[in-house]
């Protein structure tokens, strides 16, 4: 297979599959594809934390796991923390003898609720405290699990069952919180975003988060065909419109540069991503426009980012 | 393989309800999920593998000719194999099973 | 082995080193603070080999415990009040995932109004969350309760976390006189842990999956047949515990109960003043006993029943409020209790010792002299309440 070749840079075992099938998940959900393609890179020396939340309650209907890495789910806002004790038990008992000297991979997963909401703090903790782990966010921009309930990572302007568009509402009212950046004020070695839309950068960026010294905070837009109301097949195609409208930019922080790691020629215009979208049906072209402004505001804040802290 | 749920008392639980069956999720066919079932036009595929590394389920599966296809097991029919594939060699038909 | 004058928290954090901890998580919360502080300092010392996390709540203390104890190593945890509020959702997962971690509670008061003081509303409200509980009278006993908890827990026929409750400031920041038994002895009673399931990825296994109808009731009729089995070991290694450190515990303690009808029963250290009572009522002529519940979850019902065959009245003190209950968390379940088991004995329900409030022996020989009466509304008497 040409593509297992291709793959070879990025991981041993291209063909192994860390998520087995008969996983519960939606039809075209891009989340459990993101998870798939970043354990690849991660391979078998992995320990997963997960947060409740969908890739939780898809997985592991007892006496059924589709896991095949180690695997602890525990609450809701506690992932990073998990994560740490897990993290600060293998390197104790390494210390002393009692584990092989490997590298293992500590990874805490959480939706964008379990991250930017509830999980914030336990995050906060566990980047200020230095241990060496992978936090990966996996946002579809609402909580999809209870069923597509507004969170702070929610786009302006979407509708979710609790941000409902109406005479006195545009929907979710409030911008989406920028985790990424929250996250790389943490002064951490690594912050990247990504999609599974562009999976070799995906790749790439997991690469670069198993190998740093330190946390890793990786942020990944999972397109919520359910959630955002749009047809299974083009998740993959939202994600890359995302991409190349700047909805969703794809950047890493190393060490606190900013580089952009996929730059459109030029950014398609918001709209483009937008319609289509269920849960954005409602808005007006002005409001669009509004959004328009937002997206174009940030970029050019984002490309500063990129000049000042380039080394 | 284990048995159904209903089957199970408690001393059938691993201690701490711990699974140590890893990917025993296999034994759950999400096949019957599928309404469209994609089918490839060989003539046109280019064997790239973009439907294998695009698919949420892991159910598009390369085969020994260097071909991929579905594994009707899994494949819950969501069609991202056949839009994403350069070639338009996918094709997604009502799955009359 | 001899004796030294020391405060039981240093006690405590000693007696942690000694069982050889691996991961301590704490957050600061007054009167825990003195254990972790001197954990802090013993890693940083080198005197302890540990991973010490300094997390951000209490909640992400016992999250980190869990996730530690489920990669296979021996974890340590204290807090108080609000900070076991705070955790209390963790609570019952550490005990459903069937993780030995060991927790040392020091009682104090929940707010509001915010409390900094003793009393045992916080392990109230925490009291059916799966974990075994025990329950120390002196600084000794914290200590011995410590080294026996690690081995209770990790018990292949256990495997459940512990509580070690001890009262704050009235034993937590006393000086006491421990001994302090040998490491070399310590690890003979107590081996490493070997868990049964671990987060390692040579052998990949799935911890917290969830329960749909059909199993849950399962999991947790398993989860209850291991508490309750988990009184059998708990005895046995108190006796062994005896054998070879020559201090000996059970799990239901008594004081001058012998040949007595009136008997006092109370968790902790209020028993020292309650002894000073019954002390002071054997030397006016009056017999009166004590009963102490060093063990309280599982409850020991058996041992219960044999020490109360004689008691025909049995006076409840209890360092939490009902709440709206009919009576105190203790007092009701000690109901129940008779009930279920054809008692025929007089039970009066006496509130004390709030929110670090001081109870004088002479309140002690008060009740059992002037036995409760329903008069009013309450079914319970508050020692000392100012109406």
């Amino acid at each position: 297979m040409k593509i297992f070749k291709t793959l070879e840079r990025y991981m041993e075992k291209p063909d192994a599959e860390y998520i087995a099938s008969g996983h519960r998940a939606c039809q075209g959900c891009a989340e459990v594809l993101a998870l798939r393609l970043a354990f690849k890179v991660l391979g078998k020396d992995t320990i997963l934390a997960m947060a409740t939340g969908c890739m939780e309650i898809i997985s592991t209907p007892l006496p059924l796991t589709c896991w095949r890495l180690p695997w602890i789910h525990i609450a809701f806002e506690n992932t990073a923390a998990v994560a740490s004790g897990i993290e600060s038990a293998i390197r104790i008992l390494t210390q002393k003898g009692k584990l092989e000297n490997k590298k293992i991979n500590i990874v805490g997963i959480a939706g964008d609720g379990g991250t930017s909401d509830i999980g914030f703090q336990a995050l906060s903790g566990a980047l200020e405290r230095g241990h060496r782990l992978i936090y990966i966010c996996l946002d579809n921009e609402a909580y999809m699990n209870t069923g597509i309930q507004r969170s702070s990572s929610t786009p302006y302007g979407a509708f979710t069952t609790t941000s409902p568009p109406g005479k006195k509402s545009i929907g979710q009212s409030t911008w989406k919180k920028d985790m990424p950046k929250i996250a790389a004020a943490h002064n951490i070695p690594y912050v990247a975003t990504a999609c599974p839309s562009y999976p070799y950068d995906l790749f790439n960026k997991v690469k670069k988060a198993k190998e740093v010294n330190g946390p890793a905070y990786l942020h990944i837009l999972s397109v919520c065909p359910t959630g955002w109301r749009i047809p299974s097949e083009m998740a993959i195609e939202y994600g890359r419109l995302a991409v190349r409208s700047g909805v969703f930019p794809l950047y890493e922080v190393e060490n606190g540069v900013y580089r952009i790691t996929f730059k459109p020629e030029s950014l398609i215009p918001v709209k483009d991503y937008i319609k289509g979208q269920g849960r954005f049906r409602h808005l007006t072209d002005k409001e669009i426009s509004e959004i328009q402004d937002r997206v174009n505001k940030d970029w050019e804040r984002l490309t500063k980012l990129c000049e000042i802290t380039k080394a | 393989m284990a048995k159904p749920m209903e089957k199970y008392t408690w001393r059938d639980l691993n201690v701490g309800c711990v699974i140590d069956e890893p990917g025993s999720s296999l034994e759950y066919k999400t096949g019957d999920w599928r309404n469209l079932l994609p089918v490839t036009d060989y003539s046109k595929c280019t064997k790239c593998g973009l439907c294998w590394l695009f698919c949420p389920d892991n159910a598009m599966k390369p085969k020994d000719d260097g071909f991929f296809g579905p594994d009707l097991d899994y494949c819950k029919g969501c069609g991202i194999c056949a839009q994403e594939c350069k070639f338009a060699a996918i094709q997604m038909v009502e799955d009359k099973k | 082995m001899k004796k030294v004058g020391i405060e039981v928290s240093l006690a405590i954090a000693e007696a942690a080193k000694l069982a050889r901890v691996e991961v301590v998580s704490a957050y600061p919360i007054t009167p825990q603070t003195h254990i972790v502080e001197h954990l802090a300092e013993l890693v940083a010392d080198g005197e302890l080999e540990a991973a010490y996390l300094n997390v951000e709540s209490e909640h992400s203390a016992l999250s980190a415990c869990v996730g530690a104890a489920a990669a296979g190593a021996r974890t340590f945890t204290s807090t108080s009040a609000q900070g076991l509020e705070l955790m209390h959702e963790i609570l019952f997962i550490a005990s459903s995932l069937r993780l030995p971690i060991v927790m040392v509670l020091v009682n104090r008061a929940l707010s509001a109004p915010l409390s900094i003081w003793g009393d045992h509303s916080d392990v109230m409200a925490a009291r059916d969350c799966g974990w075994i509980m025990l329950f120390c009278e002196n600084g000794q006993e914290a200590v011995d309760s410590v080294i026996m908890a690690y081995r209770i827990g990790e018990d292949r026929r256990v495997l459940l976390p512990v509580a070690v409750n001890i009262d704050g400031f009235t034993l937590s920041h006393v000086i006491e006189p421990v001994e302090f038994p040998d490491q070399e002895l310590v690890d003979s009673f107590l081996p490493p842990y070997k868990p049964l399931f671990t987060l390692n990825p040579e052998r990949p296994v799935t911890m917290g999956a969830y329960g749909m109808p059909e199993i849950y009731t399962e999991a947790k009729y398993a989860q209850e047949m291991a508490i309750l089995n988990s009184k059998a070991v708990i005895k046995e290694v108190m006796e062994e515990f005896g054998k070879v450190f020559k201090r000996n515990y059970r799990v239901v303690e008594t004081y001058n109960l012998e040949n007595s009808e009136l008997a006092f029963l109370a968790l902790g250290s209020i028993n020292e003043n309650i002894k000073t009572a019954i002390d002071i009522l054997k030397a006016k002529g009056t017999n009166v006993g004590l009963i102490s519940l060093r063990l309280y979850r599982p409850f020991p019902s058996e041992e219960l029943l044999e020490v109360l065959k004689n008691v025909k009245r049995l006076m409840v003190v209890e360092r939490a409020m009902p709440q709206g209950a009919t009576n105190s968390p203790l007092f009701n379940e000690l109901s129940a209790f008779a009930f279920h088991n054809g008692l025929n004995i007089i039970m009066e329900n006496y509130i004390a010792g709030l929110g670090g409030r001081d109870v004088d022996p002479q309140e002690f020989v008060n009740i059992a002299l002037n036995p409760f009466k329903k008069d009013g509304k309450l079914n319970y008497k508050i020692i000392g309440v100012r109406e």
